[in-house]
């Protein structure tokens, strides 16, 4: 593993695990505590048409993907904004035909057909310096939007309607954190593929939430859990050969079943401590 | 001046008409309770006041001026707070909410924002919480909490909606305590079913069911206003009289 370290895609894709965990560990945080896992998932299945379009009209991927993307977070914010509840149906509808599009451009593009398989469960060995920068650009301006507008973020997310008596924009907030969740998506859907997405954004949350009191440093443990996921799982895939998509995913997976198990037994006892007094 | 003018205010969604001819004046330091029964529009005129609901313009004027233009005259303590308990947020986090967002820091809260939020949480007896994660509190400590956070902006107003309908009847007696003690400086609105908040502690009520009806609990006696209306509160005076 020491001597793969010289190659520039190893190194590439090292880099791209670590930016891509830091947003989506920030992101992921804002999904989960806003309860949009299922319009994340959607937004994810719809960027699928945008990389259909991009490989048709031969635009760079990340950019016809994230265009894609980010109308369909522009069009789920302004059906969703007013009712949160009843939106189901709509993203269901959207992530259905954003694939849908996807597909067809696809099928439509003459000639060389694109690896349908690397864009459903990720190419991480397939990262380009162009690639990262976009990333680190992607990762600097989440990173300075939950710096900034940490209050409002925060009072948007805990009690919406309490933020709107108190001044804050909250259509332009909710509207940002899908438009940056879209974003994410995008560059997570080049380690983990689209279909995987969404464990990337929910499994390292769910952890981080459990050890944090405060979102801010939820933020910071979802995205150190996920750099560790990511590289262990990446290790794992590099090692025995396996798609790295699935190795990161399953390496989360079975790190939440053991900490479900451990704070299971750290709990009882007390449980049963309390329940003596 | 006073604190609340509501004036001839008619309200409705789509064809509903929800609140009809409403007119409310409240005086500085008034303790008012707003009862009446479910879907009677009590929630509605609530959310007028505050600016959440939209209005006809002048309908409705708070110390003379447009609700969205005076936000920090009014607290507002809503009504379910048992939502989003698993939320990540402590105590502090919660109250420093109740700070209206200009002349802030590039980064984080300012200095004068924090102490202002521990003095909030002193007030209403909860400094010692205030690093707690919020799900980890009770529910009439979580109501307190919500009051602090109201009393952030030093408001001249403050509006509650059903403040003790989720806690059990020691919390109930300890949010109303903390009122009584807050109404010697601030004008109080409740919402509120529970009949006791009425003879105890409130000054003036107000029984709002599409049309509103106003007692005064100081003058007692007079049972059958004009228009014969007759609700929950002059059966309770009826009661109360007895004993005399």
């Amino acid at each position: 593993m020491i001597d793969a370290l010289n190659y520039e895609f190893i190194q590439n894709a090292l880099m791209a695990g670590i930016l891509v965990s830091i947003a989506s560990g920030i992101i992921g945080s804002l999904i989960v505590v806003n309860r949009m896992v299922f319009l994340a998932g959607g937004i994810a299945h719809t960027s699928y048409g945008g990389i259909g379009l991009a490989v048709y009209f031969g635009i760079p991927i990340f950019l016809g993907a994230s265009l894609f993307a980010v109308c369909a977070a522009l069009l789920i914010a302004f059906v969703t904004i007013k009712n949160r509840d009843r939106t189901d149906t709509f993203i269901g509808l959207i992530w259905a035909v954003g694939m849908a599009i996807g597909i067809l451009f696809v099928d439509m593009t003459p000639g060389y057909n694109v690896d349908l398989m690397s864009y459903l469960f990720g190419s991480i060995l397939a990262v380009s310096n162009e690639d990262l920068w976009y990333m680190s650009i992607l990762v600097i301006l989440i990173v300075s939007f939950v710096t900034f507008w940490y209050r409002d973020i925060l009072a948007v997310s805990y009690d919406s309607e309490y933020a709107i008596l108190r001044g804050v924009n909250v259509r332009l907030f909710y509207t940002l954190i899908l438009v940056f969740s879209a974003l994410c998506v995008v560059i997570a859907i080049k380690i983990v593929g689209l279909i995987l997405v969404i464990a990337l954004l929910t499994i390292p949350i769910y952890i981080a939430e459990k050890l944090s009191n405060s979102l801010y440093i939820m933020m910071f443990f979802s995205s150190i859990i996920s750099i560790i996921f990511t590289l262990f799982g990446l290790f794992i895939s590099y090692n025995y050969d396996i798609t790295s998509g699935a190795s990161i995913i399953l390496v989360s997976a079975v790190s939440l079943l053991l900490f479900y198990v451990i704070t299971e037994l750290i709990k009882y006892p007390n449980f049963r401590k309390n329940e003596n007094r | 001046m006073n604190a609340i003018d509501v004036n001839n205010l008619t309200f409705s969604y789509d064809k509903d008409t929800i609140l009809e001819n409403i007119s409310l004046h409240v005086e500085p330091k008034e303790f008012l309770a707003i009862i009446g029964p479910n879907g009677g529009g009590k929630s509605t005129l609530l959310k007028l006041i505050l600016g959440i609901e939209k209005s006809k313009p002048d309908k409705i004027k708070i110390f003379g001026k447009k609700p969205s233009k005076n936000l920090t005259c009014i607290g507002y303590v809503p009504q379910n707070t048992n939502v989003n308990t698993d939320f990540p947020i402590k105590v502090i986090e919660v109250v420093m909410m109740g700070h209206v967002g200009h002349k802030r820091p590039l980064i984080g809260y300012k200095k004068e924002e924090i102490e202002c939020a521990k003095h909030s949480l002193k007030q209403v007896n909860m400094e010692k919480y205030a690093n707690y994660k919020i799900g980890s509190l009770s529910g009439g400590q979580r109501q307190r909490v919500m009051i602090a956070r109201a009393l952030c902006s030093h408001p001249k107003i403050l509006l509650l909606d059903e403040p003790t309908s989720n806690i059990d009847t020691v919390g109930q007696r300890e949010v109303y305590k903390l009122l009584k003690d807050l109404n010697k400086s601030i004008t109080i609105v409740v919402v509120s079913h529970d009949l006791s908040v009425i003879l105890n502690y409130a000054t003036t009520v107000l029984h709002v069911n599409k049309q509103a009806a106003f007692h005064n609990i100081k003058q007692k006696k007079k049972f059958f206003t004009k228009d014969e209306h007759f609700c929950e509160v002059e059966l309770l005076q009826m009661i109360g009289d007895k004993d005399d």
